[in-house]
């Protein structure tokens, strides 16, 4: 089978496992947090149950608001889905003249970044736009470490490619754990935490509008509006697990085609995905949200790590 | 505390939430919602006793999120208002936009017996009226205050779990 | 003569045809007569920069007086393509003025300047000596100067950036005469063929590296030469805005590559650090009083700072990694810098143009009194928010395209064959990425506030409920703006090689064009292909489109009259969020460099103190530039002025005593 083949099973499966598996990565979060917190919790199906009912709403919209509050959503939706295409997260088989290249993913993200800051603003409110303004802050402050970070790990591939990437990783695990892919990973984490709005950054279990920075912008949204906008971010959260799960842990991804190595794929990455959300469900609990002009300390801090992994690459390696 | 301490408590159980009592019957019209409802408390003019009330249901003992219920900070979210109080003037036109921002099918449920009639401040110079004045109230849970247990119970028929 | 040299000849007719016109026609008919005698200079100039572009050669001399040859206006490949970049911002311009202009913007100074200002501009990148460089130089300063100056009668600021603009232009301009004078001193010549000729990394050199970097780096508003932009570009008619930024300050751009790649190439080490220093902290300053700023056209002022920034960035970066030997990153660096100049003239003159069809609607360029303006003008709405795109190097738009490039080109020029490369390359590239990288999220930050406040939820003023769409021309042109963002961000392999031939010798191995329209980088092993991506995006959508329509279609949405504002009747359009609150919280992370001001008046009511009558905020923010170097040196010139004085009060006995004095020095010099 040629390569173009290949790369679209797997990205449709990639896409296909994803939608699947993003509702189901938050309840697992979810569930976990409920019962460390002495809950007996809703169960890990119940995001699905919220979208299926969400979309069977009839939505409602102000008068004042354009149509960016439709298309806003799905721009969002289409930008996670896109990097669920463009991510290795089965297999590292990239498209034919779309390889998964670092800028263009990150820059794929940041239209959906840009899609729910301006359904933020397009509702007119206070909220939505204190919401969107706290959001593009945490954005942009957020854009060097993640470049960097990634930078950082692509210098060892010679390629900014993230599926080369993830490859040079399966094939010679000893760069996984050089200080300097430690020191970038940990910057990469802490950026993937901010910009996907978890603890400390940002508290997705939030009922007070005024610590809100993701939730206040999707106040306005109602029925498929809102569906569009959680799946979307849900997705993202996902994707973003994944890649951070193939870099630490390459092992099981899909490297040459074959039908038993596209199932340990799809099994690998399910559980690679949902361990770790796991983990960033107990770490959670330990964590309280800093301060919203803290945060860029903290960004500061993973940006001093990042920047420290790439010139240590150059100058040490 | 330890992670290994911590990873105990997850396996055995340090478990505050009380068993689940039996599931009371679906209310007729609520299967749209399949096992999820998003709900928006308000506070119409009550004192305090019935919202103390609900903050328990959803606290962990008896933990109504297990049920497939959430709070939800906009109408916009909600599939059924949770309204407690007697409605005061100030409190009148606020009820009725919520009311409106709320996306259909929606429900109301009216808690406390301020809500249902108006209770000790039903002839207040201040309380318009009871809930059913402004909207249809599809669920009543009398008491003043009612049982957490209560309120548990009708949010159940609104998610049949 | 060549085709070339007929282009540059009727250029310089239509202008002499359109200042004519200005000076005669009826005032009903001026600004329709100027507008398309200055959209036919410049598509002549447009059909001779593709031309020159192309490969044409050929050119127009022009014989003069005095004792030397005649001048000769001949642009070479790089000069065809910035007179492109000119003049396709000209066209957009010429159009779009034709129906903007009116009251002073429409005067009879004002439509004779146009045309020179045009002409000026589209004739400096075909200059092949010194002499008619400056020449042509001066004539675009000139026109863009009494432009500017159009409505100088009825607003004081106008005025006031009158004096900034005239001062730091000139300022430029001595800087680059020094710097053509150095040059032709030591090398006895003025044509740029004689200047070449110097020793590379000589004295002489270094010091007309300096000079040219001053003098271009003033007209491409590079920090801390900046000062002028501000003041400059908002106080302008949009249209000249557009003009100035989206053109003008791209010949700044060409002077850079004038002197770097052509004049003085194969400098030593620390000119691409200096430059790509320069350029860094323009970046990030120009986007970062760009993000803080409230009034859409400093906002615009202040981001093409940030984007010249990027530019120099990128033409730094390739002088230093051609001095490493990573050629094939150099060659992408470059090529990226001059990517990122055509994309910002496609986006910022549709920006510009952009905020003038605001204006014209509204008389507001204050975003926190606009709003809600996607409704009411939706072709401007669509062609701002394209262009806004671009800005923020969003894909599918020019502006990513060109960050794309330059950020592979930084990434790959630290290590070449797997060794690194130099010490200052291994510092200096991840400081640059990070330096793009913050610059790009606070431009996504600066232009998703320009566009959603101002076209996005309720309007925030009558004037801003009361907006209707521009006039038909005035839409053409922001339309056409908005088709060369979308142009060249999803065709940008042809374009890159286009752009490659003018800077390199061997363009394939620099840049190639792939597929449908994508580029490839071979040196550096990197390709992006934007059609590709779209069509990817659109089959991913079917899916959710046609939900969407099924869900429609059983659940239809109510719409109902306010936004949830927490049940309250006083959800008022007043209480969104403005411009200023957007950025409150990036003034308070960033507070050591911009030191905002701010001013909180409480008014208490007459019976008590604890009661507010109202309360009164106000925010400043200052450029740090102006106040802590410029208000300095000019008080400190000031003080001298007055000191002077007193040296010349007017006294005649005193005048012949400093004759007489004088002529005793040169006695005694003369007799030693």
């Amino acid at each position: 089978m040629n390569n173009a083949v290949t790369a679209i099973i797997i990205a449709l499966v990639q896409v296909v496992l994803f939608v699947f598996l993003a509702p189901l990565l938050i309840g697992v979060i979810r569930q976990v947090r409920a019962r460390i917190e002495g809950r007996a919790g809703a169960g890990i199906w119940q995001p699905w149950r919220d979208v299926r009912k969400l979309l069977a709403k009839n939505p409602v919209r102000a008068a004042d608001s354009s149509w960016m509050l439709r298309a806003g959503p799905v721009a969002l939706m289409v930008s996670s889905l896109l990097l669920c295409v463009l991510l290795p997260l089965v297999g590292t088989i990239p498209f034919p003249s779309i390889p998964s290249d670092l800028f263009v993913i990150v820059s794929v993200m940041l239209i959906g970044v840009v899609a729910l800051a301006l359904v933020g603003l397009d509702g007119g409110t206070a909220f939505g736009g204190m919401g969107s303004s706290r959001h593009m802050t945490v954005a942009a402050l957020v854009e060097p470490t993640l470049l960097l970070a990634v930078y950082a790990l692509s210098i060892p591939a010679g390629t900014s490619t993230i599926s080369a990437i993830v490859e040079t990783r399966l094939f010679s695990p000893e760069v996984i754990i050089s200080p300097v892919s430690v020191l970038a990973l940990v910057a990469l984490s802490i950026a993937i935490m901010a910009e996907t709005g978890r603890l400390p950054i940002d508290n997705p279990g939030t009922h007070l509008e005024l610590t809100m920075l993701h939730e206040a912008m999707t106040l306005e949204a109602s029925g498929r509006d809102l569906a569009w906008l959680e799946v979307g971010s849900w997705l993202k959260l996902a994707a973003l697990l994944g890649l951070v799960s193939n870099l630490v842990l390459p092992w099981g991804v899909v490297t040459d085609f074959s039908t038993l190595g596209l199932l340990i794929g799809v099994v690998s990455i399910a559980v690679k995905v949902l361990v770790l959300g796991v983990l960033l469900s107990v770490g959670e609990i330990f964590l309280a949200k800093v301060r919203l002009f803290q945060v860029p300390e903290l960004l500061a801090g993973s940006f001093a790590l990042a920047f420290l992994a790439v010139t240590a690459s150059y100058l040490v390696a | 505390m330890s992670f290994l301490r911590l990873a105990s408590l997850i396996r055995h159980g340090a478990r505050i939430a009380e068993p689940a009592p039996p599931a009371p019957p679906l209310f007729e019209g609520a299967q749209v919602f399949g096992g999820s409802v998003q709900v928006r408390f308000i506070n119409a003019g009550g004192c305090n006793d019935c919202a103390l009330e609900v903050s328990a249901a959803f606290g962990p003992v008896y933990d109504v999120e297990r049920y497939g219920v959430r709070l939800v900070p906009s109408p916009r979210h909600a599939d059924v208002l949770l309204i407690v109080g007697s409605v005061t003037r100030n409190m009148a036109e606020p009820l009725r936009r919520t009311i409106a921002a709320t996306p259909t099918p929606r429900f109301v449920i009216a808690v406390g017996d301020c809500a249902l009639s108006g209770g000790v401040f039903q002839a207040g110079y201040g309380i318009t009226g009871p809930v059913s004045d402004f909207v249809h109230v599809d669920i009543e849970v009398p008491g003043s205050p009612p049982e957490p247990a209560d309120i548990v119970r009708a949010l159940r028929r609104m998610t049949g779990r | 003569m060549t085709g070339v040299g007929v282009g540059l000849l009727l250029q310089l007719g239509l202008g002499a045809l359109a200042v004519m016109s200005a000076l005669t026609a009826a005032p009903s008919l001026r600004s329709r007569a100027g507008g398309i005698l200055c959209t036919l200079i410049a598509v002549a100039g447009f059909l001779t920069g593709l031309a020159a572009l192309l490969g044409a050669t050929g050119g127009l001399p022009i014989p003069i007086a005095l004792p030397m040859d005649p001048l000769l206006l001949a642009p070479d490949r790089l000069g065809g393509l910035f007179m492109l970049i000119v003049s396709g911002v000209g066209i957009l311009v010429s159009l779009y003025s034709m129906s903007s202009t009116r009251g002073p913007d429409a005067s009879r100074t004002a439509w004779v300047a146009m045309p020179v200002f045009l002409v000026g501009m589209q004739l400096v990148p075909a200059a092949t000596d010194s002499v008619s460089f400056l020449l042509a130089w001066e004539v675009m300063t000139l026109g863009s100067t009494v432009l500017l100056l159009a409505d100088h009668a009825s607003r004081a600021t106008v005025a006031s950036a009158g004096i900034w603009y005239s001062a730091m232009s000139q300022l430029s301009f001595f800087f680059i005469l020094a710097g053509f004078a150095v040059l032709a001193a030591a090398t006895n010549g003025t044509s740029f063929t004689d200047l070449q000729t110097i020793e590379p990394g000589g004295a002489s050199a270094n010091v007309a590296f300096v000079l040219f970097l001053l003098g271009f780096g003033g007209k491409a508003e590079l920090v801390p030469l900046h000062v002028w932009v501000p003041r400059v570009l908002p106080e302008a008619p949009s249209h000249v805005s557009a003009a100035m930024s989206g053109a003008m300050v791209k010949i700044g751009v060409y002077g850079g590559l004038l002197v770097c790649v052509r004049l003085l190439p194969d400098g030593p080490a620390w000119w691409g650090i200096t430059i790509m220093l320069v350029g860094g902290a323009s970046a990030l300053y120009g986007i970062l009083q760009a993000s803080v700023s409230s009034d859409l056209k400093v906002l615009l002022a202040y981001s093409t700072t940030e984007n010249m920034g990027l530019v120099f960035l990128g033409l730094g970066a390739s002088m230093l990694l051609r001095g490493s030997g990573a050629t094939a990153a150099a060659d992408a660096a470059l090529v990226a810098a001059l990517l990122l100049a055509v994309s910002h003239a496609a986006f910022k003159s549709t920006l510009f143009l952009g905020a003038g069809a605001i204006i014209h609607a509204t008389g507001e360029r204050n975003l926190d009194r606009l709003g809600g303006l996607g409704a009411r003008m939706p072709v401007t709405a669509a062609a701002f928010g394209i262009a806004s795109l671009g800005a923020a190097a969003i894909p599918i738009t020019s502006g990513f395209v060109a960050e794309w490039m330059l950020l592979q080109s930084l990434i790959h020029g630290g290590r070449r064959d797997g060794a690194v490369v130099s010490v200052a390359t291994s510092v200096a590239m991840p400081l640059a990425v990070a330096v793009i990288a913050l610059t790009a999220g606070l431009a996504l930050l600066t232009f998703v506030k320009a566009y959603g406040i101002a076209f996005l939820a309720r309007p925030r003023s009558e004037e801003a409920a009361d907006a209707r769409e521009v006039p038909p021309l005035m839409q053409l042109a922001l339309a056409l703006g908005a088709l060369f963002v979308l142009a060249l961000g999803l065709l940008p392999g042809p374009i890159a090689a286009l752009v490659a031939g003018t800077v390199s010798s061997d363009p394939t191995a620099a840049v190639r064009s792939v597929g449908l329209g994508g580029v490839a980088l071979p040196g550096i092993g990197a390709m992006l292909d934007p059609i590709m991506l779209v069509v990817l995006s659109a089959l991913i959508a079917v899916p959710v489109v046609a939900s969407i329509i099924v869900s429609a279609h059983r659940h239809p949405h109510r719409t109902i009259d306010l936004p949830w504002g927490g049940g309250g009747s006083r959800a008022r359009p007043r209480m969104q969020y403005t411009a200023t609150s957007y950025a409150e919280p990036l003034v308070r992370v960033f507070d050591d460099v911009l030191k905002p001001s701010r001013d909180v008046q409480v008014t208490h009511v007459a019976e008590s103190r604890y009661l507010v009558e109202r309360v009164r905020v106000e925010q400043r923010v200052s450029d740090v530039f102006e106040t802590r170097l410029y208000r300095p040196a000019l008080n400190l010139f000031q003080r001298y002025g007055i000191v002077v004085r007193h040296v010349a009060n007017g006294s005649i006995h005193r005048y012949l005593s400093y004759s007489f004095v004088a002529l005793l020095i040169v006695l005694i010099v003369v007799s030693l």
